[in-house]
């Protein structure tokens, strides 16, 4: 029986950041694409656990990191979200096709 | 009063500001600051006059004094004050003839709307006149050479409702601006080959330089000045339009002082073309075939004040001849006589016209019986202009000739001889059509107010005793103060004098037989040489010429320029802009405003970015 190793972590990583990334820019939905970038969010921290203990187990840097990419992620969402609901309000969709108003 | 000479420029002009700002509206009071401004500053030159004689102030220790105008590195510019003999002689012409203008403009401009702008205008003349006169150096005198041409302009354009003021003093000033970029040019050739602008330090710089190329084009750059001032052929054609001025006007400006102001400057620098023979040679040439030219157009001529014009014409280049044989005290001796004779003529003509209103000699006539004094002065001032003795122009005419066949000029002498005639000719002409004969006016003329009269006599007295200032059996004249080099004790020629004489006495005795006896019929004459009469009754097409060459060959030439400028600079600017402009609008599709499109673009990009960095890692291609 094969164990599990280093690069099976990346594998099922870089599926869920392709599946995070393919989310954030072929949803409609505003609140779909927000998932999609807390998928490719959680997929970097799979990374950052799994170099942290096949490479270097001794210290726990990558850990400390994953930590701070999760609050950073929960204050992204809660900007994201406050932000998608504003604009529903004012133009009562969440599609972000209608939501192109930076340009020219 | 010499320390006090800066002041005579700033008096007439404090009664310029005055009279525009502060009496505009109170007619007789503006002309009496005018008056009492410009009385002022004959007071300060007659004073000045009498010190140069006390304290022997000579050409060649002239009283100078300067303040510092503009100082740059490398460049310097001076306002200062220079007094010799020859702006002594200058001021007392310009103020005397100016003050008497003046006066006479009292009783000539009565009732006419602009009687203040008229006096505001003579005032900032008068001011930029004596500056010029008093100027120590180029710059300075560049400076009031401008603003007696301005003044100029404003007083041909003083009826500016009429169509031909406005055209004439419009060709004045393009004239004007013409000669003054020769001027101009010159100058600043001397400044950069010397590096000063002062008359004194220039004369000194200039010896070493004797008869270069530089100096040679310098001086006849210099002298393109003169020629539009002086209204020296082929710039001379501004100064018969010059006529739509007010007479008096006419009499001061283009008359007696500022169109003195060219042979002014090149006897006041008289160094830099007495070290250029060339340019020397230039300008006898110049003055001798303008002599010539305007004295055949003024044969012709109908119209009074026209007459007299041609007749300044010739006799400027008289005096240009004169300084080009190398004689400063001949010129301006003839300068001083014709300033008063040739006043005295104008305002003689102005109040003939005042009484007949016409400027045309065939619509005068018969005027000695009803305007006496205005008729004898007239007479008196033909007489000067003509040489005959005792008057002024005789003296100074005679001098002209002496000193031009004494320079081994006898070509020039014969043709200045042959002037003398064709004066004498034409101005008896004018008396005896104009005064004597049958009255052919539509109008009763009666004799002009005392304002008028009064300066007429005194300017007959000054015709007649300004010729011995400078007569040569006199020990300490005019030659021992006004000169150039070394004075010239000019020996009397009898030879010279009784031919000179004889031909104006034979050019009056022609005019008396044609126009006043009708021995010889005028209109035989036309006939028999209609082609020549018509030449010069059309001023030998010289107008016209011009006005052909700017419609077809300046006209031309601008509108290639023109057409370059629209399509070719412009179009280059445009194609530029427009293209940037063409472009951007292309471009602004990419910014698609959604934010999808921005994170695939941002992914792909980085995902570049990350292969870019790989290579070498991966070792490379």
């Amino acid at each position: 029986m094969t164990s599990i190793g280093l690069q099976h972590y990346l594998i099922l990583a870089a599926i869920l950041f392709s599946i995070g990334f393919y989310g954030s820019v072929a949803k409609k939905n505003g609140v779909a694409v927000l998932m999609g970038i807390e998928l490719m969010l959680n997929a970097v921290n799979i990374n950052l656990i799994a170099f942290n203990r096949f490479l270097n187990p001794d210290v726990s840097v990558g850990m400390i990191f994953a930590i701070f990419v999760i609050v950073v992620a929960a204050a992204e969402v809660a900007v994201g979200l406050a932000i998608i609901i504003k604009i529903y309000r004012e133009r009562l969709t969440t599609s972000v096709n209608d939501i192109d108003w930076l340009k020219w | 009063m010499i320390k006090i000479a800066w002041l005579l420029p700033l008096l007439p002009l404090l009664g310029f500001v005055v009279i525009s700002f502060v009496t505009k509206r109170l007619k007789l009071l503006s002309a009496l600051v005018a008056i009492g401004t410009m009385a002022a500053s004959l007071i300060i030159s007659l004073g000045i006059a009498y010190e140069v004689l006390r304290d022997g102030v000579t050409m060649e220790s002239p009283v100078e004094y300067a303040v510092n105008w503009l100082s740059v590195p490398g460049l310097t510019i001076e306002a200062g004050i220079l007094i010799d003999p020859l702006a002594a002689v200058m001021l007392i012409v310009v103020c005397t003839v100016a003050l008497l203008v003046d006066i006479y403009s009292l009783g000539y401009m009565e009732g006419d709307p602009g009687y203040s702008r008229y006096f505001s205008y003579l005032s900032l003349f008068g001011a930029s006149m004596l500056g010029l006169v008093v100027a120590n150096n180029y710059f300075q005198m560049f400076f009031f050479w401008e603003l007696v041409g301005l003044s100029s302009y404003l007083l041909i354009g003083y009826y500016f409702g009429r169509h031909s003021a406005v055209q004439a003093n419009k060709k004045a000033f393009i004239a004007n601006r013409v000669a003054d970029f020769g001027f101009l040019l010159g100058f600043f050739y001397l400044f950069l080959m010397f590096g000063t602008f002062n008359f004194g330090e220039l004369a000194q710089a200039m010896p070493a330089h004797a008869n270069s190329a530089m100096l040679t084009i310098a001086a006849i750059l210099v002298f393109i000045g003169p020629v539009g001032k002086s209204a020296q052929f082929p710039l001379h054609v501004w100064l018969p339009d010059a006529m739509e001025g007010p007479t008096p006007v006419s009499a001061l400006i283009h008359a007696a002082t500022m169109v003195a102001a060219g042979v002014y400057l090149v006897s006041r620098q008289f160094v830099l073309f007495a070290n250029a023979e060339i340019a020397l040679l230039v300008v006898a040439y110049v003055g001798g075939f303008t002599a010539l030219f305007a004295a055949t157009i003024a044969i012709v001529n109908s119209d009074i004040k026209r007459i007299l014009a041609f007749s300044t014409l010739s006799q400027l280049g008289y005096m240009m001849m004169a300084l080009g044989v190398g004689s400063v005290t001949a010129g301006m001796f003839h300068l001083t006589t014709h300033a008063f004779f040739k006043a005295l003529l104008f305002l003689g003509a102005g109040s003939a016209i005042h009484a007949v209103h016409s400027n045309s000699i065939w619509k005068m006539g018969g005027l000695y019986k009803k305007m006496p004094i205005t008729t004898w002065t007239f007479v008196i001032g033909t007489l000067a202009l003509a040489g005959i003795f005792p008057f002024a122009g005789f003296w100074s005419k005679d001098e002209i000739l002496l000193v031009t066949r004494d320079a081994g000029f006898t070509g020039l002498y014969i043709l200045a001889t042959f002037v003398a005639f064709l004066t004498a000719f034409y101005m008896f002409r004018l008396i005896f059509i104009a005064f004597f004969g049958e009255s052919r006016s539509e109008h009763e003329p009666h004799e002009s107010p005392l304002s008028m009269t009064v300066p007429l006599l005194i300017l007959a007295v000054f015709s007649i005793g300004a010729g011995f200032i400078g007569a040569p059996f006199l020990e300490k004249a005019f030659w021992a103060l006004v000169y150039y080099g070394k004075p010239h004790h000019p020996v009397p020629d009898l030879l010279v004098m009784a031919v000179s004489t004889g031909i104006a006495l034979s050019g009056i005795l022609l005019a008396w037989l044609i126009y006043h006896k009708k021995y010889i019929s005028a209109e035989k004459i036309k006939e028999r040489f209609l082609v020549v009469y018509t030449i010069l009754e059309n001023k030998y097409y010289i107008d016209e010429i011009y006005q052909w060459f700017f419609d077809k060959v300046v006209l031309v030439i601008s509108s290639a320029f023109n057409w370059s400028d629209r399509n070719l600079v412009d179009g280059a600017a445009h194609g530029i802009s427009d293209s940037i402009r063409a472009g951007g609008a292309k471009l602004r599709y990419i910014q698609t405003g959604s934010m999808q499109n921005y994170a695939l673009v941002i992914f792909a990009a980085t995902i570049l970015l990350v292969i870019w960095m790989a290579i070498p890692v991966l070792g490379g291609i």
